[in-house]
């Protein structure tokens, strides 16, 4: 019997939810009716303090951290390494993705990646290696008898990687596929546009990979990124699992302590000026459904508003009581996934963003539900209710940041990342709590401006009705797929 | 980089223990599970399981109803779907300022909705005073019933009590609906589950209506693989509702009633049809008299007559051909026995060799080799696995190769399962990671609960979760040789395609109430 997420992906009428608070639909006092699940008693939360990795810093600057967890027979590990997609050459974007796929595919020195895959298969096992925005990585898993066979494939793996053409060349094609078939999807296109209009076309956040710079990268960029990128000061390693932390610690320290420390990594600073405020249409007439983004620039959560600007966020598109959701999905049936967010990003501002999938002749009026709600954030501070229900939903739920020593860890691994407090999680939680109603108001005055964000559609135009026009002018976003350089 | 929305497909279910994978498995075999796992049958006939893993103080929960699209009303498609959605609009309970009145204000919107549905699909003599007219009165019982409403009040509460992943699914096979809580929370969600499961109410139903019309031009008009998914599955069956569309063809959707939904609703959502899976931070000498304070007043009802249509065999290849504008896509199925197949474990082998990571043979031959996918799968189980369904291949040709040569390699690897055995290796490697993929699941109350759930459902017993184990251990090359030639074969195929045309406007979708 199998693959119950088969299901989802064939039919997946999954609800949705993506996001949403209440309106404060003005409930009548009578109506209070008799409410029994308020008489329902809560019990205090059984005590419950996760235990917190270990964390040891090698001379070399590598930072350790270990997280025990002895339920089931398997032990875990990541290593993260500074230097990611926004990173690379203009002229070179997909070079971090394209490292991240070679690398693993390749092998070591010693064994070719075709005979790991073999190797680890047989076990159940994985070693895989991945390149992001900000970072790449190496992962590893297996049950832990085959403990010391697997790091040992990750350690050669990660000093000596014997990068091969044909491997470069294998994901190549497959990035090509993927740019290749980018305008078949509706929602990727609007969600691309979007962050390119935000960021920038050309800025490191927001460029888009292309035929053309995919063919710029040979195995020699692949090879002087990981030459630049892999020095113990630039990683962190966290492993997780059933093992004893003395024993992996020196485990660790065995393969890791010898090597050299590393230039520190460099992200090149970035500037943020924001959409150009506007209507812009991409024209795709094979759908009757259009995807519409209003967006802006977010901010970081290092911001001491960034409390204020969460409890917003949920009273904004927090869950099912929330604003848009109560009044674009609910109320108005204009549309099955809707949502937005405030967004705020660890080094780097995060995207404001606004959206719902409605079918086309509804695409303006739906635009303008969107856009009154967002109108009415800075007018409308929410009421105690709202501001009850919000805070509620953050707090109540709170321990699903920490229910599993993987989460626990993957908190940890982030925030040493990034250079926040360990404790950010606990600042979040009293900083959630101390939000008022006046504070939501104040940074929704603060830092939105309605007049600084674009509107992004993407659909069949011939259907708008009326059409977008009437929302302002309109520019056209040219989708075309720049062709393949020729040989 | 985004894939297709054909995702990786992940192949094994769930099978554990026993042999090989590790001596160590302490408190993962079926004897520790059953010390801390409790099945308990209500007089009304609804099933509860109790799991107890306290590592941190949550639950999860999975309701499973053993009826899922393939029971809708022939005329009414995506009933099923539709009520899942109902299921969030409350109770006579919550969501509402004054129920009885509001009753009474839902009985006024079925009757104008049923004057105004009559005019509008005469054939002859429709008049259009009498229609608009019809509307109005039923935009005002609408209103009227509105005034009554809280809108999404059983999910708020869900919410503000700290529930995460509040969801619902409808499968072809069944419909399920799942959270994860803090424990303290475990009387108030056994309220609110009781309650929705027992007690919902069909308000608001015209507008969910619209919102589940947006769901299904998401998912399938304005997207390519969804418009090939609904002509292949139309064309592969012709007498069972696998062949229907689990979210509705639109003019079924625009015209189902709250009326039709309650009818839905008091067949199949009877206690003897569900059953409800719980994991975590629970005890079960605890949890079991709230669960059954709770569940017990459910009305029992007879469990529903079992579908008797079953799909003819197949005698003639079929082809289905998409001229669009987007890129081309390759899919290809075969008619196979339901879940309860002896070879049903064989099935699961085909999958692992076929799909599961960079040593499967699609993946070799297709991606790595011949460089002319980007990805290429089999699997088991298209549309459904509770009645007979499909063993599918697919592939996402890569820029300037053809479906025709993704027809072509992935027949050749066809045959060759057909006509040689496969390796030890492969055969170990699907054993092992069956066994291991296994035991990674009972790491995760809402993955466990609703492993529980399903295979209570399916077979009666949780316990055949961990006795799969043993149907896996049995497979053999001579089973996978034997399996392939029986189901393999030109006449029981189908094959979709995408051929790439110009962009051409979309068809306005014609008809229904608007």
């Amino acid at each position: 019997m199998k693959n119950p997420s088969m299901k989802l992906f064939v039919l997946g009428f999954v609800a949705p939810l993506t996001v949403s608070v209440a309106l404060a639909q003005a409930v009548p006092a009578h109506a209070a009716a008799s409410q029994p699940w308020k008489r329902i008693a809560i019990p205090p939360l059984h005590e419950f303090k996760p235990v917190q990795p270990r964390r040891v810093e090698l001379a070399n600057g590598l930072i350790v951290l270990l997280e025990e967890d002895h339920e089931l027979p398997f032990i875990s590990g990541r290593i993260v390494i500074r230097g990611g997609s926004r990173d690379e050459p203009a002229a070179k974007v997909g070079l971090a993705s394209l490292y991240g796929q070679t690398w693993r595919t390749s092998g070591t020195a010693k064994v070719s990646g075709d005979a790991l895959d073999d190797l680890l298969d047989a076990k159940a096992a994985t070693v895989e290696t991945g390149g992001g925005q900000a970072t790449s990585s190496v992962s590893w898993s297996s049950l832990k008898g085959d403990f010391d066979t697997v790091f040992g494939i990750t350690t050669q793996l990660l000093l000596h990687p014997d990068f091969k053409q044909d491997k470069l060349q294998l994901a190549k094609r497959r990035t090509e596929a993927s740019i290749a078939r980018r305008n078949d999807d509706a929602s990727g296109i609007a969600g691309r546009e979007a962050t390119q209009l935000v960021y920038g076309a050309d800025s490191p956040y927001g460029r888009e990979t292309e035929f053309a710079t995919i063919e710029a990268v040979g195995l020699d960029d692949l090879k002087a990124w990981h030459e630049k990128t892999v020095t113990p000061n630039n990683m962190i390693v966290a492993v997780s699992g059933d093992f004893d932390s003395a024993a992996m610690e020196a485990k660790l320290r065995t393969a890791f302590e010898p090597l050299p420390k590393g230039a520190p990594f460099q992200t090149l600073k970035a500037s943020f000026p924001g959409p150009k405020p506007g209507v812009y249409l991409a024209e795709k007439t094979d759908v009757d459904q259009s995807n519409v983004y209003i967006v802006g620039l977010g901010t970081t959560e290092d911001n001491p508003d960034y409390y204020a600007l969460d409890v917003m966020n949920q009273v904004f598109s927090g869950g099912f009581g929330s604003r848009v959701v109560q009044n674009v999905r609910t109320k108005l049936g204009l549309a099955y996934d809707v949502g937005g967010s405030f967004g705020a990003s660890y080094d780097h501002p995060g995207m404001f963003y606004v959206g719902a999938g409605t079918k086309s002749e509804s695409t303006v009026e739906a635009t303008k539900a969107m856009m009154a709600e967002i109108g009415r954030l800075k007018t409308v501070p929410p009421t105690p209710d709202e501001l009850r229900k919000a805070k509620e939903q953050v707090l109540n739920s709170f321990v699903f940041n920490y229910d599993s020593p993987e989460k626990v860890l993957g908190e940890q691994v982030t925030l040493a990342f990034f250079g926040y407090p360990t404790d950010f999680l606990e600042r979040y939680r009293v900083g959630i709590d101390k939000v008022t109603s006046a504070d939501v108001a104040r940074v929704a005055n603060k830092y939105i401006d309605e007049s600084k964000l674009a509107t992004v559609v993407v659909g069949n135009a011939a259907q708008f009705n009326p059409p977008l026009s009437s929302l302002g002018k309109v520019t056209t976003l040219d989708i075309t797929i720049p062709p393949m350089p020729k040989k | 980089m985004p894939l297709l929305s054909l995702k990786r497909v992940c192949v094994v279910g769930v099978v554990v223990l026993a042999a090989g994978v590790c001596g160590s498995v302490r408190a993962q075999d079926l004897a520790s599970f059953e010390k801390r796992t409790t099945v308990k049958v209500l007089a009304n006939g609804l099933t509860l399981i109790v799991c107890e893993r306290p590592e941190a103080p949550v639950f999860s929960f999975y309701t499973e109803v053993d009826t899922g699209s393939a029971d809708d009303p022939q005329g009414a498609t995506g009933l099923a779907h539709m009520f899942e959605h109902m299921a969030f609009k409350g109770t006579t309970e919550i969501g509402t300022t004054n129920y009885p009145a509001e009753k009474v204000a839902l009985a006024k919107v079925e009757v104008a909705y049923a004057a105004y549905d009559a005019e509008f699909r005469k054939r002859v003599g429709k008049d259009a005073a009498k229609l608009a007219s019809l509307k109005k009165s039923f935009a005002d019982a609408q209103a009227a019933a509105e005034k009554y409403v809280i809108p999404n009040q059983f999910s708020e509460i869900a919410e503000q009590n700290g529930a995460v992943g509040i969801n619902a699914s409808t499968s072809e096979d069944s419909t399920q609906y799942f959270w994860s809580m803090p424990s303290n929370r475990f009387e108030l969600w056994a309220y609110l589950e009781s309650q929705r499961i027992g007690h919902p109410v069909e308000r608001e139903f015209y507008k969910e209506r619209d919102v589940v019309q947006e769901e299904r031009r998401m998912r399938v008009d304005s997207s390519p693989v969804g418009r090939m998914l609904e002509e292949f599955l139309a064309t592969a069956y012709v007498a069972h509702p696998y062949g229907r569309p689990g979210t509705g063809w639109e003019s079924d959707i625009s015209q189902v009633t709250a009326t039709e939904a309650e009818a839905f609703h008091k067949k199949y959502y009877v206690p003897a049809n569900m059953v409800i899976a719980v994991v975590g931070d629970v005890k079960a000498s605890t949890a079991m008299p709230v669960l059954e304070k709770y569940f017990a007043s459910i009305p029992a009802g007879p469990k529903p007559e079992p579908m008797t249509t079953v799909e003819p065999k197949q005698t003639a290849e079929k082809f289905v051909v998409l001229h669009d504008a987007s890129q081309p896509f390759y899919l290809e199925g075969y008619h196979k026995p339901d879940y309860r197949d002896p070879d049903d474990a064989v099935y699961d082998a085909i999958t692992d060799i076929f799909s599961n990571g960079r040593t499967a043979r699609l993946y070799r031959s297709l991606v790595r080799d011949q460089r002319i996918a980007q990805t290429a799968q089999g699997f088991s189980g298209l549309p459904g696995e509770k009645f007979p369904g499909m063993f599918a291949f697919y592939a996402v040709p890569l820029p300037g190769h053809t479906d025709d040569e993704i027809r072509v390699a992935i027949g050749k690897e066809v045959d060759r399962l057909k006509n040689e055995e496969v390796s030890d290796a492969e055969l170990d490697r699907y054993k092992t990671r069956a066994k291991a993929d296994m035991l990674r699941g009972l790491a995760d109350n809402d993955g466990l609960a609703h492993s529980l759930a399903e295979y209570q459902t399916r077979f009666g017993d949780w316990r055949q979760m961990f006795r799969d184990l043993d149907k896996i251990d049995k497979v053999t090359k001579a089973d996978i040789k034997r399996v392939a030639n029986k189901t393999f074969v030109d006449s029981n195929r189908t094959t979709a395609r995408i051929e790439t045309v110009a962009a051409t406007p979309a068809p306005v979708s014609a008809g229904g109430a608007k």
